[in-house]
């Protein structure tokens, strides 16, 4: 299945903004993130097609995962 | 006395007299300073129907206890008056170094009062107070002002100053200082200008005097570690500054694009204006308040060289993605306008951002404009860059543009496509998607407001913790807790960024450590932040405003969002207002708030007068 990846903040530090990975069924953010060698701790937002995510959640074909650490503004 | 300095300046331009009065300190405690202090003294001091731009109006700038002293993001000070942009209470906040300049001066607050017959600004040099001749900076942009006045006085002096637009009482007019902070909402730039007053030029020689200044020194390196150690604080303001906020609003389609129309783009589209771009392609420098080690701020470099102040997020925001425009060099040229010209960029983006949908639409003709040689088509960044010039100097079509998408629908015959709250245009979240930020925005004392109250922290950043945007329980409660927060934060002197890592509990203990007594605990310190916001209701009130007034645009509440994460959904308002003012003590049909709620909160006063 095709899952978009989009990092953000100082996930993109030595890392692109966007992958189309190609995965496993059944990945989830988990799994992704120990791709990406991010350390659950390091992330405040978690996406799912633009809703609440988690860590764990399973997948499907088109997802698109967006992932920010802790970041504040107003 | 310890925090606060004891005095307060009168001047009155009417009779030209300068008074120094004693503060009263019992009342600067119950409302704390600030915000606090600022909106009581207004409130005992005018009558709250008045015009806001006669000479019966005051301005009133108030600095906090903390403003000034050995704390973190000590460099906050608030201007009160009677908003020009609403007719309700104005409650501007800035950063900066002007505020604590004052403290040093040995003021806590300075009331402005009458009207000059003539262009004239305030010096002060410690007790030394003397109103001066303007006619020489009358008309000069802001940093042109600044650097005129520091050459006639102190180089090193703090210029606090209006620009042409509140020269030409625009109602989107700013007061600025050091050149790139604004005290920005509800034209309180028009009431300086309504004065004739162009400046407060401020050389201090004190110090903000502490009862036990090792003491104090224990608890600020206890919440410095606590700054240090947030992450928010530590590294992704510093890093990227509020723009990081472009790419999280984005992603949740809740990104404000043309005027409310639509509230999702592309994600390549909506980051050409977000924060990390910024950095990676013009920033020049983080820009720190005076004593703040988060250091938001950004300093940055335009295309043509220039080095300048860097937008914020509701900036690139409301001359962006509000207008359909996705280059940052230009919404920086926006900015950059603005401070010059001493604008609200909120207001001035969302102003244009309504014009264009009522070009889209056919209310606004060619013929209306074609003097003026800019188009009002979505995406015409030189426009937009244009129409910025103009609205600062009232020129031509701009001169309409200059007093808020409010009234410029209005003349229109279609108020609904100004997308504001009591005439104040909203920021740059769509609350179809934020249920509980939809009640700081109706809600919000001062009009269409998204800081005094940030609930995008719980709904969207997960600060401090992580609430379901699209769910109406319990977010009444929820945002009165926010804020009395915000509201005491603001009265203390200090900046709500540092709520990231500090909450009540910090806030009360630096208090008490300044001072040198134990004035507040937690609990009371919320408590006065309600009492302050509740106060700021009543003045409301008694201005005329009633429970209609705390509405949404009809298109949060009736259209839904087309498109995105948020797709479908509206504003639940009427499940959110009656648990709000539920919480406060209010009553749920009228919002008026109950005797025994005035009682509660000190305010007996106040009972039986609305």
């Amino acid at each position: 299945m095709k899952v978009e990846v989009r990092l953000f903040s100082i996930f993109r530090d030595g890392r692109e903004k966007r992958y189309s990975l190609d995965l496993e069924e059944g990945t989830t953010p988990k799994n992704i993130i120990d791709m990406f060698k991010i350390d659950e701790n390091e992330i405040a937002i978690l996406l799912i097609n633009g809703r609440d995510g988690k860590i764990d959640t399973t997948l499907i074909n088109n997802d698109v995962l967006s992932l920010f650490p802790p970041v504040g503004g107003g | 006395m310890f925090g606060y300095n004891g005095k307060v300046l009168r001047i009155n331009l009417s009779d030209k007299t300068c008074k120094v009065e004693a503060l009263n300190v019992d009342k600067a405690k119950k409302f704390i300073g600030s915000r606090g202090l600022g909106v009581k003294t207004l409130f005992e001091e005018i009558d709250p129907k008045i015009d806001p731009l006669s000479p019966q109006n005051k301005l009133i700038i108030a600095t906090g206890p903390l403003t000034g002293a050995p704390v973190p993001t000590s460099g906050r000070f608030m201007v009160i008056t009677k908003a020009p942009l609403t007719g309700a209470i104005g409650i501007a906040n800035s950063g900066g170094k002007w505020g604590a300049e004052l403290k040093m001066a040995g003021y806590d607050m300075l009331i402005v009062e009458g009207k000059s017959d003539a262009p004239v600004y305030i010096s002060i040099v410690d007790d030394k107070v003397e109103i001066k001749d303007a006619s020489n900076v009358w008309g000069k942009v802001t940093s042109e002002t600044t650097e005129m006045l520091q050459k006639e006085n102190d180089p090193k002096s703090k210029v606090l100053c209006i620009a042409p637009a509140g020269e030409k009482l625009s109602l989107l007019a700013a007061i600025m200082n050091e050149v790139d902070r604004a005290a920005g909402r509800g034209g309180v730039g028009a009431v300086m200008g309504s004065k004739n007053l162009k400046a407060i030029v401020v050389k201090g020689s004190g110090k903000v005097q502490l009862s036990d200044e090792e003491k104090l020194k224990k608890v600020v390196a206890n919440k410095m570690e606590l700054i240090r150690k947030d992450p928010t604080t530590s590294e992704g303001l510093p890093n990227f500054g509020t723009a990081v906020l472009v790419n999280i609003m984005n992603e949740n389609g809740i990104f404000p694009v043309k005027n409310f129309q639509e509230c999702y783009v592309d994600p390549d589209k909506a980051d050409k204006l977000s924060g990390e771009t910024m950095t990676k392609e013009c920033l020049v420098r983080k820009n720190p308040c005076y004593r703040c080690p988060i250091a938001c701020g950004r300093w940055v470099k335009l295309k043509d060289g220039t080095e300048c102040g860097g937008s914020e997020y509701e900036t690139v925001w409301s001359f962006g993605a509000d207008c359909n425009i996705y280059d940052l060099d230009a919404v920086n040229v926006a900015n950059m306008l603005c401070n010059e010209y001493g604008l609200d960029t909120i207001s001035a983006g969302a102003t244009i951002a309504a014009a264009m949908e009522l070009y889209q639409r056919g209310y606004i003709k060619d013929e209306d404009i074609a003097a003026d040689g800019l188009s009002l088509k979505w995406g015409d960044t030189e426009a937009m860059v244009g129409w910025t010039k103009k609205m600062g100097l009232r020129e031509g079509f701009g001169a309409k543009l200059a007093d808020g998408s409010y009234r410029l629908c209005e003349s229109y015959g279609v108020p609904e496509y100004s997308m504001s709250v009591k005439k104040q245009e909203l920021p740059a979240y769509d609350v179809r998607g934020a249920q509980g930020h939809g009640i700081t925005y109706a809600a919000n004392n001062r009009g269409g407001c998204h800081v005094k109250g940030y609930m995008i922290n719980p709904e969207v950043l997960g600060v401090p913790e992580k609430l379901d945007r699209f769910s109406v329980e319990g977010k009444g409660a929820y945002a009165k807790g926010v804020h009395d927060l915000t509201t005491v934060v603001d009265a203390l002197g200090l900046c709500t960024f540092a709520s990231y890592a500090l909450n009540e509990k910090d806030y009360a203990e630096l208090y008490n450590a300044v001072l040198g007594e134990e004035i507040y605990d937690a609990e009371s310190l919320l408590m006065a932040g309600d009492r302050i916001w509740t106060l700021e209701k009543l003045f409301n009130l008694a201005a005329g405003f009633t429970v209609a007034d705390d509405t949404l645009p009809k298109r949060l509440l009736e259209e839904p969002a087309p498109e995105g994460p948020s797709k479908g959904q509206i504003n639940r308002l009427p499940e959110l207002l009656p648990q709000y003012y539920a919480a406060r003590g209010w009553d749920e049909k009228t919002s008026i708030p109950k005797d025994e709620t005035l009682k509660k909160l000190g305010l007996e006063e106040y009972i039986g007068t609305v």
